[in-house]
């Protein structure tokens, strides 16, 4: 699927990932995150080889994929406390209510995640993926499920990723959103990374689809 | 990683697996009814012999368990498949053994309380003497559910992300459990029955060797079995 994908991300740099389906991006995104192994080729993150140093590398950044890994039988609260626990921090009450009213949710740390909706699920990967204070943030469709204040929490949060000299990488098929929130855009086209400039893509005013746009980036 | 961290990461996995399971007892209860009604096939299927009841009542209870065990270690795995999460939980940082850890600490609780029903429930369908030699009893059960877990726990994680994972985990757990069935069945026997040939012993010692081998193996493998 990927073959002699070659891209670099400076710190404090947020790169945007399009591409159609199938192009690779996911892939790329669990590559980085040492969830698959590349079969050929190598990679580095913040100085660290991905194949020798996974652990160090799982230190370092955090994934944010298609689905939630929020676990429905629990609560918001819950959910949060056990990220903290497996990242060998106290379940911190103050903390969890933190992390709950900066995405939006703050009376609903109680509440098992069953009743949440598609969005709310959404804003508590969010509020899970901040606690893991990464240095690089994979985003794979953040957006999805979002309503237009949610996508704006998204948004914030690559922004203060930004700001603290952190990176994130961005995967998503909405081109005017790419172009809104990413220094840098690329595309992923035939395995390889490819530059996107602003003439690259028909640029219609409104969330576009790649899959249904020329390609060649 | 800190002991502490570990220590902390283990009980984390343990405690998210034992609270889902008290809210939603979809296991729990199916696990339980299955085992009464496989005590209740049993005994139906050899006739009302009280004699041949109680001489395979101890193979009986063990296959039981087994049964009913293979139940509860996909359900384990199905958790995080549900709920999308086990990218997520492979993505904290540390070793990945403490999940493995976690997982084997709740499903050993989980059978061990269904055990708790099931063994006394067994002891009055079979006419089962337990309550004199209760420690000595205890002590076989201890040991052979913490070699059946670990490996349930090990090849479950293996079988989860087949689709075919309820056929695949009893193909593979239940050849590798044959000797554990074999040593479990002998000490049980020789504690409820009586040891005339002082065999107890041996097979006690096969139960701790068949622990330790299986215990230290797949703590070792887990990282291998997870990983892509």
């Amino acid at each position: 699927m990927l073959r002699g994908a070659n891209l670099t991300v400076r710190p404090g740099e947020v790169v945007a990932i399009l591409g159609r389906n199938g192009s690779g991006k996911t892939t790329l995104l669990r590559i980085i995150a040492t969830l698959l192994r590349p079969t050929r080729g190598t990679g580095v993150i913040l100085g660290l080889d991905l194949a020798r140093d996974g652990d160090a590398v799982r230190r370092r950044v955090a994934l944010l994929g298609h689905t939630n890994a929020i676990y429905p039988d629990l609560t918001a609260a819950e959910n949060l406390a056990f990220a903290l626990r497996m990242l060998g921090r106290p379940a911190d009450r103050a903390v969890i209510e933190n992390a709950l009213g900066a995405i939006g949710l703050p009376g609903e740390a109680d509440t098992r995640v069953r009743g949440f909706s598609a969005g709310m699920q959404r804003r508590l990967a969010l509020a899970r993926v901040g606690l893991l204070d990464p240095r690089l943030l994979l985003l794979d469709e953040p957006y999805s499920s979002l309503d237009p204040e949610g996508a704006e929490l998204v948004t914030a949060r690559i922004a203060k990723m930004r700001d603290a000299g952190g990176s994130a990488m961005v995967v998503t098929h909405d081109v005017v959103r790419a172009r809104r929130i990413a220094d840098r855009v690329v595309a992923l086209d035939g395995g390889r990374v490819v530059p996107c400039g602003p003439n690259d893509y028909p640029f219609n005013g409104g969330a576009t689809e790649l899959s249904a746009l020329g390609g060649e980036g | 990683m800190g002991v502490r961290e570990a220590v902390s990461r283990v009980l984390a996995v343990a405690w998210k697996d034992l609270l889902t399971e008290r809210r939603t007892k979809a296991g729990f209860n199916g696990v339980v009814f299955m085992s009464a009604t496989t005590l209740l096939m049993f005994g139906f299927a050899l006739g009302p012999d009280p004699a041949a009841i109680r001489a395979a009542a101890v193979g009986m209870l063990w296959l039981t368990v087994l049964l009913s065990g293979a139940l509860a270690f996909n359900r384990s795995y199905e958790l995080e498949a549900e709920a999308g999460a086990f990218d997520a939980l492979l993505m904290y940082p540390g070793g990945r053994w403490a999940i493995f850890a976690g997982k084997l600490l709740a499903n050993l609780a989980f059978v061990l309380l269904v055990e708790a029903i099931t063994v006394p429930l067994a002891a009055v369908l079979y006419d089962l003497p337990v309550l004199a030699p209760l420690p000595g009893l205890i002590t076989v059960l201890l040991l052979g559910t913490v070699g059946f877990v670990t490996l349930g726990t090990y090849y479950a994680a293996m079988a989860s992300r087949v689709r075919a994972r309820e056929v695949l985990l009893p193909l593979l757990l239940f050849p590798m459990l044959v000797p554990l069935l074999v040593a479990a069945v002998g000490a049980t026997k020789a504690v409820l029955v009586g040891d005339p040939m002082g065999h107890g012993a041996g097979w006690i010692k096969l139960i701790a060797a068949f622990d330790i081998i299986f215990l230290v193996g797949t703590f070792m493998t887990f990282e291998y079995v997870v990983g892509e």
